[in-house]
């Protein structure tokens, strides 16, 4: 046999000889003589092994070849947004125990994964002021698709009406998972919420995509008031220190949970929250903890609730959620710890300040101007001399990652992210980056 | 107050909650360095968040508590049928943490994350080598997800060629749970297709089943019954010459690495769970990624946005998105689970070709060993050479003694070991689907052997043993039905 050894196979040719004498047969070609002989074996067109030296140095060097958010200073949100992660967040999530635990379906050996998933539970409900939660969804765009599915089932009414301010990639994806259903979408104009009489739900996003606050004690009697339920997707940093969706009685709340203890990772893995009021229990998809008692009478946690789930129901099943995000969620818990009471809302409030800070500094320079009237948290638009693609790529050979391009849905529009993370200097800088790049076209017009 | 085991072992699960204490906290925060701004309208704010006010060192003790109540491959042999739980190597976390792959914003420009969209495009072609296949988008955050992609992929594929009557999936009977549900969640009507007597597709009832609105058939091969399916060029044959579409569900694809490219079998589309074949952690569920392969005619259909090589301006290689011209859409906001692809790669290209090749090997290998030592102790339902996994069935137990799969696998438990997979595939009774892959030891295997055999004896001798197993573990077993009955979701103040 070749003399590769795999570190992470422990067979040797001595053991393979051994176990297949044990097995009653020649060779290990002879186990796999049911795959048709014509496809058999075939060739394997992919590298040699590399050594885990030559792979580390190769693998840095395409992690070094994209500018990075820290190294260079970020301006871009849309969804994603780049906080601080105190360390003990990854020095737990680490741990092999967590790490490379299966799914708990064996309770008496999965305690810490359960019980860390009940205080995940836990936070989302304290956070969203709702009263039950699972222990999450693949992110906050799918949580939010699958929250429309289940006002669905819920109302049993099959239009979906979604607020235009909701981020159009959560449109997207609403999309892909309603096609094939007899479930249609709708998108309402803001300040005419005119919903039918068979809308399951309305759909809205708090702050929303543009970073603005909605009044939602009016959408939500707008929804109410036409018998649909109350669908929020929430900023989970926000609501440090503005009102839970439970006080404006949402029915089923959901929020990208990247924002809390998650790092930005190129889009994922994330977590999406997903909580509701407790008489919708039964319809939420997803895996739920539950504590109950052991036949010695002592605390524990189970995977409860099940017979909603796929490998019960199979194709009745509210979702056909399996493999979620346990240890992003895990993430998400020891951050909101970590932060608790007061660190929840000084984050909030930092972002907010610093956002206002950065607005009213770009507002100053010429060309550039904020096109939306309202209160904003942490991001907001500003309406730029020339197109944003443009001013990004400039902004980037400065050491820049500008905002994000929203041309499409604001003249020149680019979506301003700031966050805790975003010093003083970086915002100045970036103040000035944009009067640089603003005067140059004038000159070069004159 | 009385200090006994029992007490401290209560008070250290004590929830967060219940250790909060007014003030403390468990992190620091920077002052801020610009002019306040106005607050909001009051009626905006929140009057206060209850969270838990502790101090990192609490948080450090409580959590690193927790998790030494869990199993893990860290800790533990966890041979669990259809879940292929391998090792977790080390250097996938070191490179995933690196700052230029964590840190990178999803609404980056493409060409200043040109190395993120390097590694994606050339995980793209490895799984497309591997697996035979033509095609892949990465996008899909999970198995389940993977196969709702192929299901709509499947759908649109047809509804382009305006064949609108096939509404209709075929499911095997020994199939995950998660099949049906996403075929269900993709539009189709699900009907079951039946195994025969030696675990194959039963032809004749495929034959029964196949017409004009047959959609597709979605099959796990190996089959969840570790087999490997004898039959299945006549079954993708069949269904091919009845216009469906062949869904590989890539759950059991390990046993398959360097044996046999499902792409030339002829499937039109499969998922791969990164985290059970291209050992990426289960993390205590989650997160996966299923990223979809796919052959010529579903190629027009793929979860967008995938990634395209082209030549720069400079003459080099430049990577940028691509949406496929029919796409189905998106799967998620971003562009998937990229945390994952960067460990999935790591491994292929640790192992490269020679590694790659031998996976499927050691683990029919070790598979089929543990067959051929506990046949005898254990009902074998199938008594063929099986691939990367074995179903055993507790049946005889369960005559003679009272003893079901439940209890043999809460005593394995007792001896340090994770159990089987249970009670699934739901075709064979008191199912135990044991599953060591190939980063296992034949020490360890036969550890495992000897312990099988043992419970096998206890079960004779002494069925109570089995009944209150597990013996050693934090909590003995819990009451499920109460937790179903009288839900406690979270905490409440006491």
């Amino acid at each position: 046999m070749d003399r590769f050894s795999s570190p992470y196979s422990p067979n040797t040719d001595a053991d393979r000889k051994k176990m297949l004498d044990a097995i009653g047969v020649k060779s290990v070609d002879d186990l796999f003589k049911v795959i048709p002989a014509q496809y058999r074996n075939p060739k394997l067109n992919i590298p040699e092994p590399t050594a885990e030296m030559d792979l580390k140095r190769e693998l840095e060097a395409m992690a070094n070849a994209n500018a990075v958010p820290g190294k260079f200073a970020c301006f871009l949100g849309g969804g994603a947004y780049r906080h601080h992660i105190p360390s003990v967040v990854k020095a737990i999530i680490s741990r092999g125990e967590f790490l490379t635990s299966y799914t708990p379906y064996q309770p008496e050996i999965s305690q810490g994964t359960l019980q860390t998933a009940y205080e995940f539970q836990t936070l989302v409900c304290q956070l969203t002021g709702m009263e039950v939660a699972n222990t999450g969804m693949y992110d906050g765009a799918t949580a939010l698709a699958e929250a429309a599915l289940m006002a669905a089932r819920l109302t049993r009414r099959d239009k979906i009406a979604v607020l235009e301010t909701v981020s159009p990639k959560y449109l997207k994806v609403i999309q892909t998972y309603s096609q094939a259903l007899k479930v249609n979408y709708y998108v309402v104009p803001a300040g005419q919420e005119k919903l039918d009489d068979d809308t399951a739900c309305l759909l809205v996003q708090q702050p929303n995509f543009y970073g603005y606050m909605e009044d939602m004690a009016k959408l939500s009697e707008r929804a109410h008031s036409q018998g649909a339920l109350f669908v929020v997707s929430a900023d989970p940093t926000s609501l440090g220190m503005l009102k839970s969706p439970g006080e404006y009685d949402a029915d089923i709340v959901v929020s990208e949970g990247q924002a809390v203890g998650v790092p930005l990772s190129f889009g994922g893995p994330y977590t999406g929250f997903f909580a509701c009021k407790e008489k919708h229990l039964r319809q939420m998809p997803g895996r739920i903890v539950g504590k109950t008692v052991d036949s010695k009478g002592r605390t524990g946690y189970v995977l409860t609730l099940q017979t909603r789930e796929q490998h019960i129901r199979r194709e009745k099943a509210t979702s056909n959620i399996c493999t979620s995000v346990a240890l992003i969620a895990l993430m998400s818990t020891i951050y909101m710890s970590a932060m608790g009471k007061q660190g929840m809302k000084k984050v909030a409030e930092l972002c907010y300040h610093k956002a206002h800070y950065a607005a009213s500094q770009i507002e100053k320079v010429p060309g550039y101007s904020l096109p939306i009237k309202g209160t904003f948290f942490r991001e907001f638009v500003v309406k730029c001399p020339l197109p944003p693609a443009e001013i990004n790529k400039k902004l980037l050979e400065q050491g820049i990652i500008g905002g994000l391009d929203i041309s499409k849905q604001v003249p020149n529009g680019m979506l301003i992210a700031v966050t805790e993370t975003n010093t003083k200097e970086e915002i100045d800088a970036l103040a000035a980056a944009l009067k640089k790049i603003a005067s140059g076209v004038a000159a070069a017009k004159r | 107050m009385t200090i006994t085991r029992e007490y401290l072992d209560q008070n250290n699960r004590k929830l967060l909650m219940d250790r909060s204490v007014p003030g403390r906290m468990g992190t620091t925060l920077p002052k801020l360095d610009v002019p306040a701004a106005p607050l909001p309208d009051k009626s905006m704010l929140r009057d206060s968040l209850e969270f838990p006010e502790v101090t990192e060192n609490e948080i450090v003790r409580y959590f690193t508590q927790l998790s030494q109540l869990n199993f893990s491959i860290d800790t533990q042999f966890y041979p669990l049928g259809s879940c292929t739980m391998k090792y977790n190597p080390k250097l996938h976390e070191e490179m995933s943490f690196q700052p230029g792959f964590a840190n990178i914003h999803p609404n980056q420009s493409a060409e200043s994350v040109q190395g993120a969209l390097k590694l994606m495009y050339d995980l793209q072609g490895l799984l497309c080598e591997i697996t035979g296949m033509k095609g892949a988008s990465l996008t899909p955050m999970a198995g389940a997800d993977g196969e709702l992609a192929g299901m709509l992929m499947t759908r649109a594929y047809h509804q382009s060629r305006g064949d609108l009557k096939r509404t209709k999936v075929l499911i095997p009977d020994s199939a995950h749970g998660t099949n049906p549900a996403s075929a269900a969640m993709a539009g189709f009507e699900v009907v079951t297709l039946k195994s025969d007597a030696n675990g194959n597709t039963d032809l004749e009832a495929l034959k029964s089943l196949v017409g004009p609105d047959l959609a597709g058939l979605m099959i796990t091969l190996p089959s969840t019954l570790g087999l490997f399916d004898t039959n299945i060029l006549e079954v993708v044959r069949i269904v091919k010459e009845n216009g469906g579409v062949i869904y590989g569900d890539g759950a059991n694809l390990n046993a398959l690495l360097g044996r046999v490219k499902l792409g030339e079998l002829g499937f039109d589309v499969i998922h791969s769970n990164l985290h059970k074949t291209f050992s990426t952690p289960h993390g205590g569920g989650g997160p996966g990624a299923g990223p979809v392969m796919v052959g010529e005619r579903l190629a027009p259909f793929l979860p967008a946005p995938i990634v395209a090589k082209k030549k720069g301006d400079d003459g080099k290689d430049a990577y940028d998105y691509f949406y496929p011209p029919q796409t189905i859409g998106k799967m998620g906001a971003f562009q998937g689970n990229f945390g994952m692809f960067i460990r999935a790669y790591t491994f292929i290209r640790l192992l490269g070709n020679t590694g790659i090749d031998k996976i499927g090997k050691d683990a029919v290998i070790n598979a089929n060993y543990v067959q051929s030592q506990l046949k005898g102790y254990y009902h074998l339902p199938y008594d063929r050479t099986c691939m990367h996994e074995v179903v055993f069935s507790a049946k005889n137990l369960k005559k003679a003694h009272d003893v079901d799969a439940l209890d043999v696998a809460k005593r394995l438990i007792d001896y340090n070991i994770h159990p089987p997979t249970m009670y699934f595939p739901l075709i064979v009774e008191q199912a135990l689907m044991i599953e060591p892959t190939e980063s296992e030891s034949v020490e360890t295997l036969d550890t495992f052997i000897e312990v099988m055999k043992t419970i096998a004896q206890e079960a004779k001798d002494n069925p109570e043993l089995l009944h209150d197993a597990p013996h050693n573990t934090p909590n003995t077993r819990l009451d499920e039905a109460r937790a179903a009955r009288k839900p406690d979701l979270r905490w409440k103040k006491a």
